[in-house]
């Protein structure tokens, strides 16, 4: 055997294994374009010199970064979107929170029942969902609008949050609560000091949730909504005659807004665990 | 007697005919004992014997089905656990993971209105030897670590009593070693009653004042290390607390200060003193006869050789032999049918004997103990097992 072949592998093997330390790359690379592909179309077409239709490219402007508001309703139904998401978090968080207390912490007849239902409204297809609640409200005479999708997302939304508060509940260790009372703390201290603060991250992720899962609805609201526009109703609504260049500027604004998100809360985590 | 003097109540711990019922099992059965101010009080017995619920009682993490606990002459049986001067290192240790070291050694000062906690905090620190450490999480720290500091942020309350749950169970053998020694030096220091947990038989042995071995609910006995090793009353004891040598013999008479007593390998005397409170000594009643197995003599059987002139030996056969160093382990099978350990120091007196060979067992009567024959003979024995 020649010292040559010693040193390095057959070609066949060195193909193999540069295929092995490679494919996932170039799997990665090609995955990402695919997600990402869209968004960098709406984001490019936000500079998009459009006029009535958003749809050929026409010339580069800043125009409708300077003004987003500058088509009809567009920035209405945003507002509209950011006041029902606020509303809906803030609800279905504190009501889905205290659901998720009560199934973890307590035994109670209808344990089981509750919580196999508050599985429902996440397996139920949307369309039924929107169509039946839909039903419910016309037959009990409530008008269409604000409230009523308030109501449906809250309805969905809870599930999300009990789910996501459940799992965090879970995981803590109730003796923390009794060393907390074995250390002078009375039952509302040791709620407020240790359970608290150690279920704060799953019920801040499950508001994240609430928020993102409200603004994005479409289906559920289009059908309970009446009058009452969000920005998902108006994208669609206005697909119809074009959708005006502002939507993909306040579609972008909305994507570069989350992602500094999760860049600042990552690089606050990763300096935390260097201190 | 007003609710501030609770907190502060001291002296000795009572717990008086303490029951605990969960639906129809009876974890612990009108247990009464009552442990002296500023001892170290061990309660051992293997799991699920009640030990950990008796603990959880005090600690007023469970309420008594029956019973009274009182500290001194306060009653906190039914007190909420933050009213108590009670404070527990908990088995897995139950440190607060969003807290620094110093924020949950302070804890317990601070929900109890002092305001300025560094000062004792820092000597907490001092005492289990991790200043070093006050700014780091739970997390960032080694297990024997944050088992000290377990122990610091209940000591540094000055608790009336202090309950230890199996704090060493999750520490590996060296380290358990070390923080036993490291245990008895603070308890000592502080002064504190230290009521501590646990089914390690040899943890109990070093370091507290009083054992108290418990099993399905109630105490079988309590004492000195010492006397509930070489005097243990009830079978259970005597198997759970180190090895002991069983079997059964008749009683056939009382010789002057000595009980004689016979079995299928022949007689035996037992001082009277050696035979624990209770047992029938009449002629014929039935008892156990318990020899430790470093307590045996062992030797070659010689023919024609005298026995001894005290007249407790036996002739069997060796079974195995097992050389540790130290000592060497001998089974031996007696003519009668028992079989007996033999731990026999190395001496190099005899040298090895090898299997089947014929040996003589001798020992002094007063190193034996009788017990009652209706004890089961193998109680304690498995539980040990599971737990070695």
């Amino acid at each position: 055997m020649s010292t040559d072949t010693a040193t390095k592998p057959p070609v066949g093997v060195r193909v193999r294994s540069w295929f092995g330390d490679n494919a996932l790359k170039f799997y990665a690379v090609i995955a990402f374009a695919y997600l990402l592909l869209p968004v960098a179309y709406t984001f490019v077409f936000s500079f998009n010199d459009a006029g009535r239709t958003n749809i050929v490219w026409q010339g580069f402007t800043l125009d409708n970064w300077k003004n987003p508001c500058g088509a009809p309703q567009v920035c209405e139904s945003v507002v509209n979107s950011i006041v029902l998401a606020l509303g809906v978090t803030i609800m279905s968080t504190i009501l889905g929170t205290l659901i998720a207390f009560a199934l973890v912490r307590y035994q109670f007849r209808g344990r089981g029942t509750t919580n196999l239902t508050i599985f429902l409204p996440m397996a139920t297809p949307e369309v039924v969902l929107g169509s039946s609640l839909l039903a419910l409200f016309l037959n009990i005479f409530v008008p269409l609008g604000f409230w009523t999708v308030f109501i449906a997302h809250v309805m969905f939304c809870i599930s999300f949050v009990v789910v996501t508060v459940k799992a965090r509940l879970a995981s803590l260790d109730p003796r923390l609560e009794q060393a907390a009372m074995d250390l002078y703390a009375n039952e509302r201290e040791a709620f407020r000091r240790i359970t608290l603060p150690l279920v704060a991250p799953g019920i801040a992720a499950a508001a994240l949730l609430a928020f993102s899962l409200s603004f994005d609805d479409f289906i559920i609201t289009n059908f309970n909504s009446g009058q009452f526009t969000t920005f998902p109703k108006f994208v669609y609504v206005s697909a119809t005659r074009g959708i005006p260049a502002q939507a993909n500027v306040i579609a972008s604004a909305m994507f570069f807004i989350a992602l500094a998100l999760v860049l600042v809360s990552q690089i606050r985590n990763m300096r935390r665990k260097e201190a | 007697m007003s609710k501030t003097d609770i907190t502060k109540a001291e002296g000795d711990l009572y717990l008086e005919n303490l029951t605990k019922s969960f639906g129809d099992f009876t974890a612990v059965d009108d247990l009464s004992l009552q442990v002296p101010q500023g001892s170290f009080f061990a309660l051992l017995g293997p799991s699920g014997c009640g030990k950990t619920t008796t603990l959880r009682m005090v600690a007023g993490l469970e309420a008594p089905t029956a019973g009274r606990i009182r500290i001194g002459d306060a009653d906190i049986t039914y007190e909420k656990p933050y009213r108590r001067p009670v404070n527990t290192v908990f088995q897995n240790y139950a440190l607060f993971p969003h807290m620094d070291i110093q924020e949950n050694v302070g804890f317990g000062l601070k929900r109890r209105g002092i305001k300025d906690v560094d000062a004792q905090v820092a000597d907490a620190l001092k005492l289990i030897q991790l200043e070093q450490v006050a700014k780091r999480k739970p997390t960032q720290l080694s297990g024997g670590q944050q088992q000290r500091v377990a122990l610091a942020r209940a000591i540094v309350n000055r608790p009336a009593v202090l309950l230890l749950d199996e704090p060493l169970g999750a520490l590996d053998l060296k380290l358990r070693r070390q923080m036993q020694l490291e245990l008895k030096r603070i308890q000592t220091e502080v002064g504190l009653t230290f009521i501590h947990v646990t089914h390690d038989q040899e943890e109990a042995m070093t370091m507290a004042d009083t054992v108290a071995v418990m099993n399905n609910g109630i105490i079988e006995q309590m004492g000195p290390p010492t006397e509930l090793y070489e005097s243990p009353r009830t079978a259970f004891v005597a198997n759970f607390l180190g090895q002991s040598n069983l079997f059964p013999a008749k009683v056939s008479g009382v010789d002057g200060d000595n009980v004689v007593l016979e079995d299928s390998d022949g007689r035996f005397l037992m001082p009277k003193n050696r035979v624990a409170d209770g047992v029938n000594l009449s002629s014929g009643s039935s008892v156990l006869v318990g020899v430790r197995p470093e307590k045996i003599n062992i030797g070659p059987l010689d023919p024609g050789q005298e026995p001894p002139s005290h007249g407790n030996y036996v002739d069997g056969v060796v079974e195995a032999a097992s050389f540790l160093g130290v000592s060497t382990q001998y089974e031996v099978r007696t003519a009668g049918g028992d079989a007996i350990s033999v731990f026999a120091q190395n001496l190099d007196v005899h040298g090895l004997m090898p299997v089947a060979s014929q040996v003589r067992l001798t020992w002094l009567p007063l190193h034996g103990f009788v017990l009652d024959g209706h004890e089961d003979i193998n109680a304690g024995v498995e539980s040990e097992l599971v737990v070695g």
